[in-house]
């Protein structure tokens, strides 16, 4: 395998982890918390219903998550693909 | 001791230590101006990327905006945090890796084009300019109302305490302000919201307060509260009243719009590698969250506390609503700031707080003998006043104002920042003298710093309509012209000068235009607004404030159709494009 195809690949993978991410990142917020609002404030979860909690709470802390997550991982890309710093 | 002493004492106090910090951290080559030497710890810049995003707007207002939107407001929540997602997956990482100063400099070199460059300075100088203006008034409201000094002296010590830091420290001594800033801000805004959240549940926590049981009574305090103000004629606190499809868009163009605002990419060329850069993009969003997760549990808390103050007991009977003569301590204080208004309508000597749009409701109150909604009430008070409503000692005021000052003042360095820095770099380096030394052009960074402040300052004294269209034209703006061609320009090769210019003109032209039909900020002498600002008449329901998501979309559409059209960028481009995607230097080995 060539340096280029290490980086074709590198580069895929992340485009894929980004989809993903970006996947999560739309449901929480704009699928949860605006287009499912009305079906999940049926639920409720302690003293919140489900939807509102999302829109105002949960997809902020899934935000936090995710970009976390998504350093973590590409951390990890960039040394097995050999395209990091150090 | 007394309040304004106090007050003075505190806010006093957190300005030596902008000043020392500042004295501290000299620019001294515009590498340090620009980008602090590129050298800011993940951890510190995410902290300064916080007190750098979080407004006077976010500090002062937005808990109020969402104590009277309910659910409404969680665009506000969603869209000012999900744009850092944005930017730490998609445009963070890339932009480091370019490793130049400013964001107008990589529009400039991906689309080897000068028009682009300067296409990109002027919408950063417009959307920097109606934030910073918007600033520096919260800076003079501050002021007035805690240390009760004219608005202008207010924004006179503001403009001074910037023009230090800023010119003289750049970036550098920017960056070290905001980490105080934000220590100053994030402090003063939790512990009134964990006094509340005591008071109301008996739990210290605001963010699971407000999903828990009301102390000494047997109801989940949402519940309670969708109870109490729909008995005054108000919609359910939890469930929205605006569109769908209009909260969608608005979400979305706040979300984009972060993403392309260039005081806050910029805060990422300030790390040591891209991988920082990333890094740095969560432990700025969970600063931010430590704020952005309180408001909505302090709006929802304080709109309680204020409907009940006013409605003591029952609605309908005469001796269930506060007699004005009995109001509190508190209520005085902000009467005589004009942010609560009493107006005795029925001439019963007792305040009438309710909903009287609601036409059913109205009829219904008739019978009690009340003759319209009597308070008006500022939403701007619902953080200013909650210390005095909740009962906190006085220190905890004086840390207010210091709190929002510190959030308004973070704000406007980093935006004068950006401003001076692409007049300096872009425009006077990059246009017109490229041969400047470095000694000269950092010299005009800080003459165009200081010039930008001066002019702030200015607007921030006389605000012109479009000042307060911050979130529509600011964001709106920064969704439909920059994001974009960022993001094509980082992901596609293909795309090309023609297609980056003509799709920046069309979303500018586009998002500007419908906010103008229905707002008319800068063409008033040709008719506008031409249209009545109402739902009725917004292309599909959209309003102004969410319309940047279509100007976005028409961007990209624009800027991929005119790019096949046309021949392909040069080797060079893609060569670029190709250096930006990997963290390492290729070219080195």
């Amino acid at each position: 395998m060539t340096a280029q195809d290490a980086r074709t690949r590198y580069w895929r993978a992340n485009l894929r982890l980004v989809a993903v991410c970006l996947g999560i990142w739309f449901t929480v917020s704009f699928g949860f918390g605006i287009l499912l609002v009305e079906p999940l404030n049926q639920i409720q979860i302690f003293g919140f219903d489900l939807g509102f909690w999302f829109a105002q709470q949960g997809s902020i802390l899934c935000f936090v998550v995710l970009i976390f997550y998504y350093a973590w991982r590409m951390n990890r890309l960039d040394r097995e693909h050999g395209v990091d710093e150090d | 001791m007394e309040l304004k002493t106090l007050t003075y004492l505190v806010v006093g106090a957190s300005f030596l230590v902008y000043i020392g910090i500042a004295v501290w951290s000299r620019a001294a080559t515009t590498g340090d101006f620009y980008v602090a030497g590129k050298h800011v710890h993940p951890v510190a810049n995410g902290m300064a990327t916080a007190a750098d995003w979080m407004s006077a707007a976010s500090f002062i207002s937005m808990a109020g905006l969402i104590a009277f939107l309910g659910y409404d407001g969680s665009v506000y929540l969603m869209g000012w945090t999900g744009g850092y997602v944005l930017l730490a997956l998609l445009i963070a990482p890339y932009l480091r890796k370019f490793g130049k100063f400013t964001v107008p400099e990589f529009i400039g070199e991906r689309y080897e084009s000068r028009l682009a460059r300067i296409v990109a300075v002027i919408c950063l100088i417009f959307i920097s300019f109606t934030y910073v203006a918007g600033q520096m008034r919260g800076v003079g409201i501050v002021f007035s109302r805690f240390l009760e000094v004219p608005i202008g002296i207010g924004l006179v010590v503001g403009m001074g305490i910037v023009f230090i830091y800023a010119v003289l420290g750049g970036m550098k001594g920017v960056t070290y302000t905001q980490i105080a800033q934000y220590c100053v801000l994030i402090f003063a805004y939790t512990v009134p919201a964990i006094f509340i959240a005591l008071q109301l549940t008996g739990i210290p926590i605001p963010q699971l307060a407000f999903g828990s049981i009301v102390q000494g009574e047997s109801i989940y305090f949402l519940q309670k509260l969708n109870q109490v103000v729909t008995e005054l004629g108000f919609p359910e606190y939890t469930s929205g009243n605006k569109s769908k499809l209009d909260v969608f868009c608005i979400t979305a163009a706040l979300m984009v719009g972060t993403a392309g605002l260039p005081h806050v990419i910029v805060r990422f060329f300030t790390v040591r590698k891209v991988s920082d850069a990333r890094l740095s993009a969560g432990w700025a969003l969970l600063f931010i969250a430590l704020l952005y997760l309180t408001a909505p549990a302090v709006g929802s808390m304080a709109r309680l506390n204020l409907t009940q103050t006013i409605q003591t007991g029952a609605v309908g009977e005469p001796a269930g609503n506060l007699a004005y003569a009995e109001r509190p301590d508190w209520f005085r204080t902000w009467e005589a700031t004009g942010l609560l208004e009493f107006d005795d309508l029925n001439g019963d000597g007792r305040i009438q707080y309710y909903n009287d749009q609601n036409a059913e409701f109205a009829q219904q109150v008739s019978s009690y003998g009340w003759s319209g909604n009597e308070l008006n009430v500022d939403p701007d008070i619902i953080v200013l006043a909650n210390p005095e409503i909740a009962g906190l000692p006085q220190w905890v005021i004086a840390l207010i104002a210091a709190g929002g000052i510190a959030a308004a003042l973070s704000t406007a360095a980093g935006l004068l920042l950006v401003i001076s820095s692409s007049v300096s770099h872009d425009l006077l380096k990059g246009v017109f003298a490229p041969n400047i030394s470095e000694r000269r052009e950092l010299l005009a960074g800080r003459v165009s710093a200081a010039i930008a402040i001066g002019i702030a300052g200015f607007l921030g004294y006389y605000p012109p309509a479009f000042v307060a269209q911050v979130v529509a034209f600011a964001f709106g703006l920064a969704a439909a012209s920059l994001f974009p061609v960022i993001l094509l320009g980082i992901f596609s090769s293909r795309i090309n000068k023609q297609g980056a210019i003509a799709g920046m003109l069309t979303g500018l032209v586009f998002t500007y235009g419908y906010i103008e039909f229905f707002k008319g900020l800068f063409l008033p002498w040709a008719g506008a607004p031409w249209s009545e600002n109402i739902a009725a008449n917004w292309l599909f329901g959209i309003s102004p404030e969410g319309i940047g998501a279509v100007g976005m979309c028409l961007n990209f559409v624009v800027a991929i159709v005119v790019s096949r059209m046309t021949p392909p960028p040069s080797a060079e481009v893609r060569q670029l494009v190709e250096h930006i995607r990997y963290p390492r230097d290729f070219a080195r080995e």
